[in-house]
């Protein structure tokens, strides 16, 4: 198998970096780049702790080939909340929203393009999108009470966990 | 080999291809003895012997007044053979582990676990190596549930013995598939139930025999069988009571500790009966629970008077305060095969290791000030997510007077204390607290001796409370750097080491009667449920749990652990069921092993309720693994309500339940 070298932009910056035809991203994320906010849970797509945010969508980097995110650009947790924590960062931290956090770094993605795309997601809509990315700690209410909070500041005194 | 999955041979190399790639080249030969995957099967008379004589681990045995005569006199009497699937934890984290050897032949281990102290002394077994000579630092743990209380030593002896061989650092972490085939689950089990009231509904007689699958190995299952059968009838009174529960070899992975640790089994079955009783009594089963539910002085099916802190009843009234006065929205008119309902569950938890793991049950601690004013403690308990660091530095801060933001949690790392047990059974705030307490105390002293002598008072005329000196109650001339500087010139050390147990428990293991836990913790969940008549699916609408546990140190935390606690319950009621077929594993994946998403997630009520218990840090008793344990018994006892039909065995799939409505 012949190595290629790919460019990425990666949470602002520019980086290139040999890989295998066979190599996913998300191994070339970690091992190669040294980025280790995604996380492997499953290698197989099912349970979201690998999300990255590929050309604005999120991405299961575990199902990604490296060589077809060539000149893409890539945002993981690392670039996020780079110039201090984002609403939706602090509403995680004022909800208790996390308990292990391993999670955290796939369902912060999630949220952050749901948020960018709908800055008013009902309570439904955003359990559809954060629906792909387990969580076996929680029971996900903490994780949706602060996604809601994030959307409305205006709402935050009511929308507050009792 | 005794199951699929063991371990046969270890690989190391340097990259995860070739590793595959070697793995692949090994080849084995297997001669295939007879093997045993079904508990019934393993006690015929002539089945094969796995170990002895009866491939039983273990028997326990409760016995209490003479049950067998009292059914003669009751007025109703239920009896009923529950089911429960194995459970696996589905922590997000998979296992692993990265042996590093250090010079002067100390072998050091990084790595996802709960239980540091058994790493360190299976790693030492396997090496032949001193326990001086092991060290195992905590990393970061991402969930864990029971699941990385003794599975970890495993892939950490691996490892080891690689690492060891190789004097290379070698790092070892489970797929997902193999975590799920090699590692522990929640013991099936069995349970055959006898209950019988008199008119008024007061429990007379209970009979029940409690079957656990252990597995291919005995591991924790001892154990995880006595919180079970003391566990086995559920937090009520009654006079005449007979358990007999067996841990029976199979040829299945070993099972083992799991939130819970062998009592949801029982519990869903205790909570079932109680219906189940209430229905041939006529009776509502709020009422049939009120009357028999254990309160201060009254005496469990062990005999052990409970002489405060029974929250039971205070928790019942609390859930149902809640459910009144918040009626849901009735289902949609235009929806006649959306069936509504409601059940509940009342349970206890017995707090800490217990009796039957009393030799373990003490923690050591050392909290040590810095001359800045910075404050690190060390314990020898794990953070897995259940928010033990935050509890104890907020126990360390009140303690010593000094601001919760000064305060920090080292890594637990078995070389900064001593042997302190393991992180299980809900025990980490009350131990490590009262052992932070314990050395907090001679700090403090230390403190306040110094403080007195600068300001010509008597110590005990000296307090400290978020780093203000108050001399009879008025904030003092002192700051808190200028007492840390007086200290220093004295040279009094500022480091101090605390250690705690519990009060020894007496326990007569041939009667099964006698203390089994210091405490318990309570807990009522009242399930609300929508099932379609047409399908048999689910759908829970809202789960309103109150939980007594004493003191609630930190609310948010108390909070989150019911909230996950309950999806967990809300998975093994209605999805979670591993599938095995001649011992191997067919569901060892998320897409295949089914836990709940965002969008299973109901409505749910955390309700605190607090009744002190007098030997804990503040009043808490430990209470993490209760959130999961009455979840699936509520929600049975809804959906039975629902369709008006009965239901024995989890989960409660659709097949399930549209078979039992088309039975009927
Ligand atoms: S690791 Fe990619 S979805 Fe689980
Ligand atoms: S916080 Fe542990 S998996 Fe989400």
């Amino acid at each position: 198998m012949t190595k290629t070298t790919i460019t990425l932009k990666i949470n602002g910056a520019t980086r290139t970096v040999d890989v295998e035809p066979s190599d996913v991203l998300i191994e070339v994320l970690r091992d190669k780049l040294g980025i280790k906010s995604p996380k492997i849970g499953c290698d197989r797509g099912d349970c979201g702790t690998c999300t990255v945010l590929l050309n604005g969508q999120t991405v299961r980097s575990c199902l990604v080939l490296a060589v077809e995110a060539d000149g893409g650009e890539i945002v993981t947790l690392e670039g996020i909340g780079t110039d201090g924590l984002t609403p939706l960062q602090k509403a995680f931290i004022a909800h208790n929203s996390f308990q292990c956090g391993f999670c955290a770094p796939g369902v912060t993605l999630a949220a952050t393009e749901l948020l960018r795309k709908n800055a008013q997601p009902t309570r439904d809509e955003i359990k559809e999108a954060i629906a792909g990315n387990l969580c076996r700690c929680t029971g996900y209410t903490p994780i949706i009470d602060a996604i809601e909070d994030a959307a409305k500041p205006a709402n935050k005194k009511t929308k507050a966990k009792k | 080999m005794r199951y699929v999955g063991e371990a046969l041979a270890l690989v190391a190399a340097a990259t995860l291809a070739q590793a595959r790639a070697a793995a692949a080249a090994v080849v084995v030969q297997y001669e295939e003895l007879p093997a045993l995957f079904d508990m019934a099967a393993a006690r015929q008379p002539g089945a094969p012997q796995l170990y002895k004589e009866n491939n039983i681990f273990k028997e326990l045995h409760i016995t209490r007044g003479d049950p067998a005569a009292a059914f003669a006199h009751c007025a109703a009497v239920v009896a009923h053979t529950y089911r429960t699937p194995p459970q696996e934890h589905a922590y997000l984290e998979t296992q692993g582990m990265l042996a590093v050897p250090q010079p002067g032949g100390v072998m050091q281990l990084y790595g996802s676990m709960q239980c540091p102290f058994y790493v360190r002394d299976g790693v030492a077994a396997v090496l032949g190596s001193t326990l001086g000579a092991t060290q195992i630092t905590q990393t970061s743990t991402g969930g864990a549930f029971g699941g990385k209380e003794d599975v970890p030593s495993l892939p950490a002896a691996h490892a080891a013995l690689l690492a060891w061989r190789t004097r290379r650092p070698v790092r070892l972490i489970y797929e997902r598939d193999e975590d799920i085939i090699c590692t522990s689950k929640r013991h099936a089990a069995v349970i055959r139930s006898k209950y019988g009231a008199d008119r008024d509904g007061l429990l007379r007689a209970v009979e029940i025999e409690y079957l656990v699958d252990g597995g291919a190995y005995a591991t924790l299952s001892p154990i995880v069988l006595f919180r079970g059968v003391v566990h086995a009838a559920g937090p009520y009174r009654c006079p005449n009571v007979r358990v007999d529960g067996y841990a029976v070899a199979t040829n299945h992975v070993p099972a083992g500790a799991f939130r819970g640790f062998g009592s949801p089994q029982v519990l869903f079955a205790a909570e079932r009966q109680m219906d189940e009783l209430a229905r041939q009594l006529k009776l509502d089963p709020v009422e049939l629970r009120r009357r028999n539910l254990l309160r201060a002085g009254d005496a469990t099916i062990t005999g052990q008077t409970l002489h405060a802190s029974v929250g039971a009843t205070d928790t019942l009234d609390t859930a149902l305060a809640y459910v009144r006065e918040h009626p849901l929205a009735p289902p949609p008119a235009n929806a006649p095969h959306l069936k509504y309902g409601r059940g509940l569950s009342t349970i206890y938890y017995g707090v800490g290791l217990g009796v039957g793991g009393e030799y373990l049950a003490r923690t050591g601690a050392t909290i040590q000030i810095n001359h800045d004013g910075s404050v690190v403690f060390a314990v020898g308990t794990t953070e897995i997510g259940q928010g033990m660091k935050t509890v104890l530095a907020q126990i360390v801060a009140e303690a010593l007077g000094v601001p919760f933001a000064s305060v920090e949690m080292l890594p637990t790392d078995t070389t900064r204390v001593p042997d302190s047990g393991p992180t299980v059974a809900s025990r980490a705030t009350t131990m490590s607290g009262n052992a932070l307490l314990h050395a907090a105390g001679q700090l403090r002293e230390r403190l306040n001796a110094v403080a007195a002598e600068v300001l010509g008072r008597a110590p005990l005329q000296i307090s400290l409370h978020h780093g203000q000196i108050f001399a009879d109650g008025a904030p003092a001339a002192l700051s808190f750097a200028q007492l840390l500087h007086e200290c220093a010139v004295r040279r009094v050390s500022l480091s101090a080491q605390g250690w705690h147990h519990p009060r020894p428990l007496k326990y007569d293991w041939q009667t099964g009667q006698g203390d089994t836990y210091v405490v318990f913790s309570f807990a009522t969940n009242i399930a609300e449920v929508l099932v379609d008549e047409r399908t048999g699916a689910t759908t829970v609408l809202r789960v309103t749990a109150a939980h007594d546990v004493g003191k609630a140190i930190s609310p948010a935390g108390v909070e989150g652990q019911i909230e996950g606690g309950t999806l967990q319950g809300i998975g093994y009621a209605l999805t979670e069921e591993i599938v095995q077929a001649n011992g191997v594993i067919r569901n060892p994946h998320f897409s295949t092993y089914i836990i709940p998403t965002a969008c299973d997630m109901p409505e749910l009520v955390p309700l605190i309720v607090e009744h002190p218990f007098p030997d804990g840090p503040f009043g808490a008793k430990g209470f993490g693994e209760q959130p999961l344990m009455g979840v699936a018994p509520a929600i049975a006892n809804a959906v039975c309500n629902a369709l008006s039909i009965s239901q024995y065995e989890l989960p409660l799939t659709p097949e399930r339940v549209w078979a039992a409505l088309h039975s009927a």
